[in-house]
């Protein structure tokens, strides 16, 4: 039941999108961020919808691994949506009943805040999706690389991601072992009011704590006896390298920001 | 006689309708009868974990039946809550699940939560820290201030002072020195005798398993394709070689001797101990006869 928690969850593969450098994705992504907060009509949010289908059948995610992460967000999606509905009252009366009002106005921006919302995650999603935990650290060390030269720890907080993100289903797996022992001594974790359960968690969450601890402190020898001293002068395994697609992909992407974002600030559509 | 423990065409698969579909157990079936000593042996992997912790209701399985006494300790909430009282499993490693301020408490942890009295508690525990071997002046300590030992005898503490009819031990030697390793043996095997329960043994080692239990069951790729006792099992050995493991080396080397036509008559040589008596028997009757 722990597993199925799907988290930074990568799905490996050999596409175009998955072996793009993870670079290009992070900036794409944030140019497709930009343009998406500028898109303001059915032309600009279809053009993005365009854009961002065509990335996922390229990918070969599929879309119901797509539609599965938005699961936990239902609830503000409903919530933004019923919000929006009946805050903007702008355009012509649709419905008047008692205090509520919904207006062509209001139903044209709860869809397109809904729609937004969407493509904002699945965008992010397919990022996660195709870019393995380590490369997305890598990638993100790297385009930070210039905010060193202020003394910002880069490397340290990038190192400090990809551990964290590596013991996740380390930590998972240990909770589950944990609970299974503890079962086997009777705990019980699912009855009782509030307070019950909160206690009956100390016997789950002390054992874990320790054990991160000496995992923590392992590694941290481990490191050590490799002659780990952070960042400087550090070599990679895979050195990043942009390749042609790359750059084509990183034209496609700031083609279609300027686009959108001409055609949303320029004719409103 | 009623067996205490059975399973009836026992399935179960991982993940099901996922691409991380595994079947780990396939139509298994075994009884396991009261005071019985019984050594589970499969190499890593084999689906024993997944076996023990079916026994005591951690698992459900996906298709078949798990017997405590003859009913099925899936049928109610209750019953399989309860099973893990008549079952006790000591899991791997199992020193890593103390959490309690004092070794006293957390052998009372199991106690406590089947809601006996305090006098029953304290009985049980200080019952159960003699039978693994640890002195009164560890119980008020910090199961963390421990060596690794004693923190793993506390462990087996807890569980047993569940007064469990079976208890099931994932490998409970791992990691520990050959003296540790004698010892908690032979903890379990006292226990064993004095309190006439059932033991499951889990173990990849022969060597091991070979010396106390009456019983070998062999979990091989989610099935059982062996299970008898110690000479019964160890007369398959090409078989058991193929599944990836072995026979003790002791008796490999007494087999052996029998081929080359030393008058061994009884070839379930299994511990050196049994191994000395065969040979002084044997240098006995060679020194008789030449004299």
């Amino acid at each position: 039941m722990l597993k199925d928690i799907t988290l930074g969850q990568f799905f490996p593969g050999d596409t175009i999108v998955h072996n793009l450098d993870p670079r290009t994705k992070i900036i794409i992504v944030v140019l497709y961020i930009v343009a998406l907060f500028s898109a303001q009509g059915v032309v600009t949010y279809g053009l993005m919808l365009l854009f961002l289908i065509t990335c996922i059948r390229l990918s070969k995610v599929g879309a119901k691994a797509i539609l599965n992460g938005m699961r936990p967000v239902v609830i503000i999606l409903i919530f933004t949506g019923v919000l929006n509905l009946f805050y903007n009252t702008t355009g012509d009366v649709l419905v008047h009943w008692w205090v509520f009002t919904i207006t062509t106005g209001g139903v044209r921006t709860a869809f397109f805040m809904v729609v937004r919302i969407l493509m904002l995650i699945s965008g992010t999603f397919l990022l996660t999706y195709t870019t393995s935990p380590i490369m997305l650290t890598d990638g993100l060390e790297d385009l930070l690389g210039p905010l060193k030269k202020l003394h910002v720890p880069i490397h340290e907080l990038a190192m400090m991601m990809s551990i964290a993100l590596r013991f996740i289903p380390t930590l998972i797996e240990e909770t589950d072992k944990i609970m299974s022992a503890q079962k086997a001594r009777g705990a019980d974790f699912d009855s009782g009011n509030l307070l019950d359960k909160a206690k009956a968690l100390i016997p789950l969450l002390v054992p874990l704590f320790v054990s991160a601890f000496r995992r923590a402190d392992e590694l941290a020898t481990a490191m050590e006896c490799r002659c780990y001293h952070g960042g400087e002068g550090r070599t990679r395994l895979k050195n990043l390298a942009y390749t042609k697609e790359d750059y084509m992909a990183l034209g496609l992407g700031v083609a279609l920001t300027a686009v959108v974002m001409v055609l949303a600030m320029g004719f409103g559509v | 006689m009623e067996p205490i423990l059975e399973l009836r065409n026992l399935s179960c698969v991982y993940s099901q309708g996922t691409p991380f579909e595994h079947q780990a157990l396939s139509d298994v079936s075994l009884s396991i009868y009261p005071g019985e000593y019984v050594g589970m042996i499969g190499h890593t992997g084999s689906g024993k974990s997944t076996l023990i912790q079916h026994l005591n209701g951690l698992l459900k399985p996906t298709s078949g039946q798990i017997l405590l006494h003859g009913k099925d300790i899936w049928e109610s909430k209750e019953s399989v809550r309860e099973a893990k009282f008549h079952v006790g499993l000591v899991f791997q490693y199992p020193e890593y699940q103390l959490f309690e301020e004092t070794v006293y408490k957390d052998i009372a942890f199991g106690p406590t939560n089947m809601k006996l009295s305090k006098e029953d508690i304290d009985r049980r525990v200080h019952e159960a820290a003699h039978f693994v071997g640890l002195k009164e002046q560890h119980l008020d300590k910090s199961p963390f201030e421990l060596s690794g030992g004693q923190k793993r005898r506390v462990a087996i503490a807890g569980v047993i002072a569940m007064e469990p009819e079976v208890l099931i031990l994932d490998e409970p030697t791992a990691g520990l020195d050959p003296a540790g390793r004698d010892a908690i043996l032979a903890n379990i095997r006292d226990y064993h005798q004095s309190k006439g329960s059932t033991i499951i043994l889990v173990s990849h080692s022969m060597e091991e398993v070979a010396r106390s239990v009456e019983r070998i069951v062999v979990v091989n790729d989610g099935k059982i394709p062996l299970d008898g006792t110690p000479h019964d099992i160890f007369s398959h050995s090409q078989e058991l070689r193929s599944m990836g493991l072995g026979i003790p080396q002791v008796t490999q080397v007494f087999q052996r001797l029998r081929e080359l036509g030393l008058p061994i008559q009884d070839d379930c040589v299994y511990t050196m101990d049994e191994a000395r008596d065969v040979l002084l028997a044997l240098a006995e009757k060679r020194g008789r006869s030449a004299c």
